[in-house]
């Protein structure tokens, strides 16, 4: 297994997105704070093997979001998101 | 989202190493096909594993039908397949996702391309075509290691059979058996080419697979000159999904 194999898309987050956000995420819009990228969280890059889960920006691959469990917390980091759009 | 108890109502064999468990979930209030549950096991030290498994069924269909493959080495997996009966309750949240899911309305046509067990999903979409009488044009290419391997293989051919627009297309990359028609190696250029529509039909593209099938198969579409925007990707992971 090479580290392609871990890397996944945001459909994979899609369960724990909705627990922080508690909407259906996957058609969001998320803007790169680092490239201005905008992309449907459903297609940006995920790692699920990390401490936690890890969202990374397709076009510069710029951490978007990371997501921590312990005991009974979420630890949401969104500093690398500069804008989230959800459809409503 | 909470969590639901589901209790098992059957179990069917797909091939030796994937079993469908068709789900009573209560007050399941409906899904799209594409999207996705997540299935939790807790053991009796209180230590739970988490992972996503694609729903398989229609929603036109009352249960909830999971196709899941057993990793030899897998953690959920070898217990969902091999421990389970028909009786059994797990747990389960959904359903998830919204972006990876396809209507009837639509429209089409419909290009599905799945990679081993990556057809779950696009089966849904299959099922949900055939239950609301839609004749929006669909292909499906599937591509597996055995003709063994080859999930829903007899449904699919009926499927195809029934002459309302569906056509199927395989490939067996490790080995084929005698008498087989289809492709015999790994999807590539030549094959999308051969298997999609014109880039001006803006078919849409559903790939689903293996990291590296899922970015091979959609980089090469999109070479072929097909609109990244219509073609939607989901990635299935070697353990189909986190930990938690």
């Amino acid at each position: 297994m090479n580290d392609d194999d871990l890397r996944l898309d945001g459909n994979a987050a899609a369960g724990l997105l909705t627990e922080v956000f508690a909407v259906e995420m996957t058609t969001a819009l998320g803007t790169c704070a680092h490239c201005g990228a905008t992309n449907a969280l459903g297609t940006v890059q995920v790692y699920v093997h990390a401490p936690g889960t890890v969202l990374r920006c397709p076009a510069c691959t710029n951490v978007l979001m990371t997501i921590v469990r312990s005991h009974e917390h979420l630890h949401v980091d969104l500093s690398g998101v500069r804008r989230v759009e959800i459809a409503g | 989202m909470t969590w639901r108890v589901a209790t098992i109502r059957d179990m069917r064999e797909e091939t030796a190493s994937a079993k469908t468990l068709v789900l009573d979930v209560p007050d399941w209030p409906g899904h799209l096909a594409g999207q996705h549950v997540d299935v939790r096991l807790t053991a009796e030290d209180g230590y739970q594993a988490q992972r996503s498994y694609s729903i398989a069924s229609a929603p036109e269909e009352r249960m909830v039908a999971l196709t899941v493959v057993r990793f030899a080495d897998g953690e959920v997996s070898p217990y969902l397949v091999d421990e389970m009966r028909p009786g059994d309750e797990l747990e389960l949240r959904g359903p998830i996702g919204g972006w990876f899911v396809w209507d009837a309305h639509d429209g089409g046509p419909l290009l599905l391309v799945a990679g081993g067990s990556g057809l779950v999903p696009l089966m849904a979409m299959l099922r949900h075509r055939h239950a609301v009488a839609s004749h929006v044009p669909a292909r499906l290419l599937v591509s597996a290691r055995r003709a063994e391997d080859l999930l829903y293989s007899a449904e699919l051919a009926e499927l195809a059979e029934a002459d309302d627009g569906f056509e199927l297309l395989a490939t067996l990359t490790r080995e084929a058996p005698a008498g087989w028609t289809g492709f015999t190696r790994r999807i590539d250029r030549e094959m999308l080419e051969e298997v999609a529509w014109s880039p001006r039909e803006l078919a849409r593209t559903f790939v689903c697979g293996p990291t590296a099938f899922v970015e091979a198969a959609a980089d090469a579409l999109v070479g072929l000159g097909h609109d990244p925007a219509l073609i939607k990707t989901e990635r299935f992971g070697p353990t189909g999904g986190s930990e938690t």
